[in-house]
């Protein structure tokens, strides 16, 4: 159960390597912290998340087989992880970014990074809000991106995962509402991780870190969307505002 | 066409405790008697049941997600013994609602905490005390016997003599034992329904335990407001007794136990965070201390407000805005006193400013094993759940009331460590075998139980 101060005492990552959703965990106050399940494909780098946990002095750390593309086999992955207990926040932090020269060059790297970002976050989704909605509490954040606001020709097929995801996340936070349940849909721009190595930084460019304060501070705060950093909401309600002959001259 | 897992079900509503902080959505259910209760019980989900009285515990304890809480307001009969000084109710029967009965007829209930508005089940099953405990103890140890529904469904009668072990277990058992559908409970016959009250200030903390050590024994009912703005740790005693009808005069002589007490404002419903902050908390302590006389003997003060005072707004817990609050009710031995100056020293650091600070020393403590008063000192504070460095704070007070020997109460708590409960209550593991031989099934949760490992 979250105690009255915002304090979990269990957490669900799904994409248990994410760099975003590792630090978060780091970031969560750990005083009640007694059980983190990271889910994800089994990998050195899953591993190496929950040895990083345990080694940071939280407790109850294990690690779960977890493939977002395996859409038939979510229901057994999460109600397994809530029989063993109620779940108080739940991280869906899976995603893959991709090139978008290679998807466009091959149809199926597309296909399959929708599978991932989309179709398997829309999969988890609804089975772990069904499971929040039994237990009558806990919050889901959902890692959304920027690049969902507005389509980009330098990575629209990206973009478009982040906007499908994006609105389905919406309208399971609407279906939640009143519930106990809750989501937190988070923004992040450009983060340095993994996933954005070797390319180019851009204004506004952020830590796993900062992105994880933002999200810990918004859980407390009961906020349903939030950008990381802060001020790209008013960037992106610039951009938003931009003419597509314009927008798509823009070097972005 | 299907139903969807996501959609409201009948009858399902967001629940929180009195400090409204982490509400759950669960199913309530009416029930009209004691076959619906059971029906309850046997059908249960496997989110459970739970009996929620009146919503008066500041935390988890009455209220458990997804499950099915009972709501026993129709479980109301009063019968009254007069020559016995006894009285059988429902369980769902508020001690404001008992008062009109009993205080007109010449009684008063055994205990009664700071406000009219719980239910006699709830004051049971969380074992309150009042001004009166270094004297008559808690509610729990003036019921002779109680009608409780278990978790198998049967309905069984419990009391102190031939059922020892489950009745003890049930009082202060916060509800997970059974289903409480009414109890018989001793009274305290009166003449008048008006206190005698003695009021005097302290003028720092060590003044103020000092004068409760020395003469809390001279009164049935004694009490202290502490300041917890001021670094003094000021304070006002307020101490009385029921007064004899041949003290009274004037209109009050006319009709001695005459009794209509009546809330004076209710908080709006939405009330912007930020209301309750530490500048009108520490105008609110300056007034409170200001107003109360330096001294003062034999005053005639109305039941409700002696012993009320927090009935007279109505939804006051509104007034702490969304945030909500918590409430941090310590009890410690004599031995270690020093902690409620360090409690207050504390809080007052991250300037979380209590309005509703009570200081009150505990007489001895009863049989049931999650009773929390045990003799000593007790101090409760109200927090407003968003100020910062809260959770810090109290967690390193927690450390100071284990070491200490003291413990939290169940019905105040939102945030101890499943730990601490096991440390402090050192007779966890008697009670959860009763309990579990009372309930096997495990039917009766709530989300304090799962918090807390129950």
């Amino acid at each position: 159960m979250m105690d009255a101060l915002g304090e979990p005492q269990s957490v669900l990552v799904l994409g248990g390597s994410s760099e975003i959703a590792l630090a978060t965990v780091l970031a969560l106050p750990r005083a009640r912290l007694r059980r983190v399940v990271l889910a994800g494909r089994p990998s050195p780098a899953l591993d190496e998340a929950a040895t990083q946990l345990t080694s940071a002095a939280i407790a109850g750390v294990s690690t779960v087989g977890f493939d977002a593309a395996d859409t038939a086999s979510h229901g057994d992955v999460i109600g397994r992880v809530f029989d063993e207990g109620d779940v108080d926040l739940v991280i869906m932090a899976f995603g893959v970014l991709g090139d978008q020269a290679e998807a466009e060059a091959d149809p199926d790297t597309a296909v399959a990074m929708a599978t991932v970002n989309y179709t398997g976050a829309v999969s988890a989704g609804l089975r772990v809000a069904a499971c929040l909605r039994a237990q009558g509490h806990g919050a889901l954040v959902v890692l959304s991106s920027v690049a969902g606001q507005r389509a980009r020709r330098s990575n629209f097929v990206y973009g478009s995962t982040k906007a499908g995801l994006d609105a389905f996340a919406q309208g399971l936070g609407d279906a939640l509402h009143g519930s106990g349940a809750r989501v937190l849909i988070v923004r992040p721009g450009f983060v340095r991780t993994r996933m954005t190595e070797g390319l180019e930084e851009v204004p506004l460019t952020i830590d796993p870190g900062d992105v994880a304060g933002i999200i810990v501070s918004a859980l407390r705060k009961g906020r349903e969307t939030v950008y990381a950093p802060g001020p790209l909401r008013y960037v992106m309600a610039g951009l938003k505002m931009v003419p597509r002959p314009v927008f798509r001259k823009l070097p972005i | 066409m299907t139903t969807s897992p996501l959609a409201r079900r009948s009858g399902e509503r967001l629940v929180s405790g009195w400090g409204r902080t982490t509400p759950s959505a669960a199913t309530i259910v009416t029930v009209d008697d004691a076959d619906a209760v059971t029906a309850a019980v046997r059908g249960a989900g496997r989110r459970g049941v739970l009996a929620r009285g009146l919503g008066r515990s500041y935390g988890d304890a009455a209220q458990s997600g997804g499950g099915s809480l009972l709501d026993l307001g129709r479980l109301a009969t009063i019968d009254l013994d007069t020559a016995g000084a006894t009285v059988t109710t429902g369980a769902g029967v508020s001690l404001d609602t008992l008062l009109r009965v009993l205080v007109p007829a010449g009684f008063f209930v055994p205990v009664t905490p700071g406000t009219r508005m719980v239910s006699v089940g709830g004051a049971i099953a969380a074992d309150v005390h009042g001004k009166n405990h270094h004297r008559d103890g808690t509610f729990g140890s003036h019921v002779l016997r109680m009608t409780v529904v278990d978790g198998r469904g049967e309905v069984v009668v419990l009391d102190p003599v031939t059922t020892p072990d489950r009745f003890w277990a049930t009082v202060g058992g916060m509800g997970l034992t059974g289903v409480i559908l009414d109890a018989t409970f001793d009274l305290i016959p009166i003449s008048s329904s008006l206190i005698s009250v003695d009021t005097e200030r302290g003028t720092d903390l060590d003044d103020v335990m000092d004068r409760m050590v020395a003469r809390d024994d001279e009164y049935r009912y004694t009490v202290a407001w502490v300041d917890t703005a001021h670094p003094s740790g000021r304070g006002v005693l307020t101490r009385g007794d029921h007064a004899p009808a041949d003290w009274l005069s004037g209109s009050a002589a006319r009709d001695p136990l005459g009794f209509a007490p009546k809330p004076l404002a209710t908080v709006p419903p939405l009330v912007p965070g930020g209301l309750v902050n530490p500048l009108t908390l520490r105008a609110f302590c300056e007034a409170w201390y200001r107003k109360a006389p330096r001294h003062r003997v034999g005053e005639l003060q109305p039941l409700g407000t002696f012993f009320h005072p927090l009935d007279f707004l109505r939804d006051w817990n509104r007034g702490y805005g969304p945030g909500g609050f918590v409430q941090y009710q310590i009890a410690v031995p004599d031995g270690a006193a020093d902690l409620v100056r360090l409690t207050l020293d504390r809080l007052r650091s991250i300037r979380a400013f209590s309005a509703v600070t009570v200081l009150k020393r505990f007489g001895a403590a009863n049989p049931a094993p999650l009773s929390f008063p045990q003799p000593g000192w007790t101090l409760a504070v109200d927090v407003p759940a968003g100020v910062d460095g809260l959770a810090q704070v109290l967690d390193s007070l927690d450390e100071r009331v284990v070491a200490a020997g003291g413990r939290l109460y169940l019905a105040k708590d939102s945030r101890m460590s499943p730990e601490m409960m096991a440390a402090t209550y050192p007779r966890l593991a008697e009670w959860q075998r009763v309990r579990d031989d009372m309930d096997p099934h495990g039917v009766f949760t709530s989300d304090l139980a799962r918090r807390l490992s129950l």
